[in-house]
């Protein structure tokens, strides 16, 4: 079947299985594989984009359902100008990853944590990114670093409006 | 000022962040182009006959290449037992041809133009198994009823120690025995195994996997396909953890090589979490029994860990690990007489490895929990029971009764230090007052104090190598045979050779994990990185500067003494004489100066701390919730502070895990019940708390860094001191143990015992 979508900017039309999963479009059809799969459950988080403004597990998404969509991935957060995402700069900041496998994921359901709530406590960021596993950190400086993200302003919860990105 | 020490963000995380890193099924690698993707079918009985496997409609199937089974591999030879003191007959093949052993044992792999492709006919293959009955347990398994290699005579694959004398707790006012169960777990890197493979028309192979050790993998390699290592390009790309059940190639991985020769063409493999939750490796396994004798003042007199390890169904590092819980059995306490002893068994379960400790936190939770039990039966503080018992400070080398030689530690000042940072006898207080008061939540304050063995012979000696260039362009080129996962070594690394050579470390790249570059390594595990391959660094960036003061002395026309290194210029000064200098990389203008060296640690190391934790116990739903982890972790000399709490955080997490959530379950037939991250319960973010560090540093003599491990503290101290807490919190209502994880049904089964048990006991 045929799918238009806008991944970060750049909209394209696909002829992709009905079965394909966004996540296997972004990665193999796309070439944009910062989005990792790291389970088949639903569970771990670490496929989370920004699907029409909202986090969601590219994983448990068809991309038949994303059709006429934009989607932002990792990729796309970065300003043309190669300026870090409030988010993306405080992961770096508070040293909020270590192997990176569970980060984009991570860095976009943040994204979405901040959308709702621009200024959550600690409780409320570990609530919101309670559908996103990480083995490394221990959530602590991930946490800190949603936090101290919050302090950039309403930037922190939002992603990067039409801006072209390359795969 | 000296970079080390200080907080400096990863030099990786920019490009983790923008454009994520390149793990082993992101390659677009133009080696690959073309590769087929391999799809293996596993056993989905634990244990039984394999009659037939039918691939008929499998080859039908749209996109399918191959599909093989035993049958078609007649060129290897089966994986013989990786120590030789496991039982010869336990041998693992490549794909099951008459039995199966486990829920995962592969028995055949159909290869498919494409990845869905693979999944649709996996499901075509018709595996006919007549069941045997299943080995579950250690218990099961020492009966040797059933046996997984009736060619072995018996389950036991090794064994170590001898049993206690009899008289071993004679004398003793108080002896309490308890069984203990250090439940299976599963690693889970985000990260599940991947790897691919091709072959050049002159026969050699470029393998790829996600790995701790290339070199190590490379080895094994040759060794399982019978080829010359040098025939071998293996890549570790950028890996997604590991935390010990990557170390070591699994069979998998070479397998992905022998198809991709098979097909002549290459092949890639991803497995799936379901995949890899009942293939990747497991870790802890042990059913122990700890004994504790001694005084009614507190003096711990003898004691005694009798274990069983639960190796699953091919013996791997889970065979090996009981020496290491052996080794640091009586941890950081003096205790006069200790003894211990392990069974190795097989079981038709997922192989056992290692995970994050590996053999120790198995050792501390069982010391930690027979203290608290000792403490309980003679009615004393547990603080004060372990004050009683620590080895007092030392500085020189202190060797153990079990043989195990510790460089320097004071647990004291580890343990005084964690009871003021959490505010003990508040806590304390409150406690007592709760009780007092019958509140539903009560609190629970639980205790551990560690030592552990970092940086220990794992079987590439304690040594690593380092080559470090500085070019014309004034950059510089670290090599290493450490293989980070997480740890950051990119950075430490630059930060060790920026400390001596002045070059920023943002000028210095760090590379890793393939075999072209790096032939020699022994890897990242068992907390050995900075401690050998950091050092060696440190001694790459000495031997660097006396190559470039021999070449600068000729240059400058001035004695070698003379020269002095001047950070500011990164280069070499003339003492005394200013403008006279020369950089290091004009001098490497005319010829490369470049180093390789290797550095050979003295011993391992063993780091040490302390761990306060503090739940909140619902005694009416068996509920806890972890409020507070307060840490000391003494690993010696920081090289960087936010690296360090970050291995530190992530350790405590699992170690949080462990004790209250996770465990991997088999049913009665050997079925995996927890066999997707929907059922296995990973700790989340919502069931930690942020957590309080406390800095102390003791350098150790071992290398020239100061440096211990760091990598394996958090798990090694925060299991027990957890499972500690929430034991305390139920204590005054008669609970005196409940095994992990300590989830609320166990806890709310054990107060009713233990309500039950005092009110006959009333009566």
């Amino acid at each position: 079947m045929q799918v238009s979508i806008t991944v970060n900017g750049e909209q394209r039309t696909d002829e992709v299985e009905p079965r394909l999963l966004l996540a296997h479009y972004l990665r193999e059809v796309r070439g944009l594989r910062a989005t990792n799969i790291g389970c088949d459950s639903t569970s771990c988080g670490a496929c989370t984009v920004i699907v029409d403004g909202l986090s969601v597990k590219s994983c448990t998404v068809l991309t038949a359902q994303a059709d006429g969509a934009q989607v932002t991935t990792l990729e796309g957060l970065t300003g043309a100008d190669g300026e870090l995402h409030p988010v993306q700069a405080a992961f770096r900041a508070e040293h909020g990853l270590q192997c990176g496998f569970c980060t984009p994921g991570m860095v976009m359901a943040a994204i979405g944590v901040l959308a709702d709530n621009p200024d959550p406590t600690d409780r409320e960021v570990r609530e919101g990114l309670e559908g996103n596993l990480c083995r490394c950190t221990g959530y602590h400086n991930i946490v800190r670093a949603v936090l101290t993200a919050a302090q950039a302003g309403p930037a922190a919860g939002q992603v990067p409006q039409a801006q072209e990105v390359e795969a | 000022m000296s970079i080390l020490g200080t907080r400096v963000v990863r030099t990786e995380d920019p490009l983790f962040l923008t454009r994520g890193a390149v793990y082993t099924d992101d390659l677009t690698d133009e080696r690959l182009t073309g590769a087929l993707h391999a799809t293996f079918i596993r056993s989905q009985v634990a244990h039984g006959r394999l009659l037939s496997v039918d691939t008929s409609a499998a080859l039908e199937a749209p996109g399918v290449v191959a599909v093989v089974t035993a049958a078609d591999v007649t060129d290897l030879v089966p994986i013989p037992p990786p120590f030789p003191f496991i039982n010869a007959e336990m041998t693992r093949p490549w794909l099951a041809s008459d039995r199966v052993r486990f829920v995962g044992d592969p028995i055949a792999v159909v290869l498919t133009e494409e990845r869905y492709q693979g999944e649709d006919a996996a499901e075509m293959v018709v595996v006919d198994v007549d069941p045997l009955p299943a080995v579950v347990g250690t218990a099961a398994a020492a009966a040797d009823e059933v046996l997984l290699f009736p060619e072995a005579g018996t389950n036991l694959m090794a064994s170590f120690g001898d049993p206690a004398p009899a008289d071993f707790f004679d004398g003793c006012e108080v002896v309490v025995t308890q069984a203990l169960v250090n439940q299976r777990v599963a690693p889970v890197p985000l990260e599940t195994r991947a790897a691919a493979a091709a072959w050049s028309p002159d026969g050699r192979l470029t393998a790829w996997c996600t790995n701790q050790g290339a070199q190590q993998a490379r080895g094994q390699f040759g060794d399982w396909l019978e080829m010359d290592p040098d025939l071998i390009h293996l890549i570790t790309p950028d890996v997604g953890g590991g935390f010990g059940a990557k170390i070591g190639a699994d069979p998998e991985y070479a397998f992905i090589a022998w198809l991709a020769k098979h097909v002549g063409r290459p092949v890639r493999w991803a497995e799936s979490r379901s995949e890899n939750l009942v293939g990747m490796l497991h870790g802890r396994a042990q059913d122990q029994v700890v004994t504790i004798g001694g005084r009614r003042d507190g003096t711990v007199e003898a004691y005694s860990l009798v274990f069983d390890q639960d190796c699953g169904a091919y013996p791997r590092i889970g065979a090996v690990l009981p020496t290491l819980t052996m080794l640091m059995a009586p941890g950081v306490y003096a205790f006069p007489k200790v003894h211990a002893q392990g069974r190795a068994l097989a079981t038709t379960t997922t192989s056992i490895g290692a995970y994050r400790g590996a053999g120790r936190p198995e050792a501390t939770a069982a010391v930690e929990r027979a203290i608290d039990l000792f403490a309980a039966e003679i009615g004393m503080d547990p603080a004060e029971v372990r004050r009683k018992n620590l080895l007092p400070a030392f500085s020189e080398p202190h060797t153990t009764p079990m043989g195990a030689t510790y460089d320097n530690g004071d647990y004291t000042v580890a343990l005084d230090k964690a009871l003021e940072a959490a505010g003990y006898e508040e806590l304390r207080a409150e406690q007592a007052r709760r009780r007092e008061a019958g509140d539903v939540r009560q609190l629970g304050i639980g205790l551990s104090v560690y030592v552990e063995i970092t940086g220990a012979d794992n079987g590439a000696g304690t040594k690593e190598a380092a080559e470090l260039e500085v070019h014309a362009d004034g950059t510089a080129t670290v090599l290493t045979g450490t293989s980070p996962h997480g740890q950051g070594h990119a950075t430490s690394w630059a930060m060790i050779a920026s400390d001596q050579l002045g070059i920023p470390v943002e000028k210095i790249t760090v590379l890793h994990g393939d075999t072209d570059l790096v032939p020699q390594g022994g890897g990242t595990m068992g907390s050995r990185s900075l401690q050998q391959g950091g050092a060696a660094v440190h001694q790459a960036a000495e031997e660097l500067i006396e190559e470039a003061r021999r070449r600068a002395a000729e240059r400058l026309e001035v004695d070698p003494t003379d020269l002095v290194v001047d950070l500011g210029l990164a280069g070499l000064a003339v003492r005394g004489t200013p403008g006279a200098a020369v950089s290091f990389a004009e001098l490497a203008e005319d010829e490369r100066l470049l180093v390789n060296t290797v550095f050979n640690a003295d011993a391992p190391t063993f780091p040490f701390g302390a761990h306060v934790a503090v739940v909140e116990l619902d005694v009416e739903s068996g509920k806890a919730q972890l409020t507070r982890l307060v840490a000391v972790d003494d690993a010696g000399t920081i090289i960087n502070p936010l690296i360090a709490e970050g291995q530190r955080h992530g350790g405590f997490a699992q170690g949080v895990a462990q004790a209250l959530l996770e465990e991997v379950l088999y049913d009665e037939d050997g079925n995996p019940t927890t066999s997707t991250l929907a059922d296995y319960p990973f700790v989340s973010a919502t069931e930690v708390p942020s957590f309080e560090l406390v800095d102390m540093a003791t350098p150790t003599p071992m290398n020239p860094l100061g440096a211990k491990g760091i990598g394996e503290a958090g798990t090694i101290g925060a299991t027990p001191a957890v499972q500690n807490a929430v034991i305390d919190a139920a204590a005054h209502l008669g609970v005196r143990h409940v095994d992990m994880p300590v989830t609320p049904m166990r806890v709310w089964r054990a107060i009713q015992q233990a309500t039950h048990t005092q009110q006959q006991e009333g009566n």
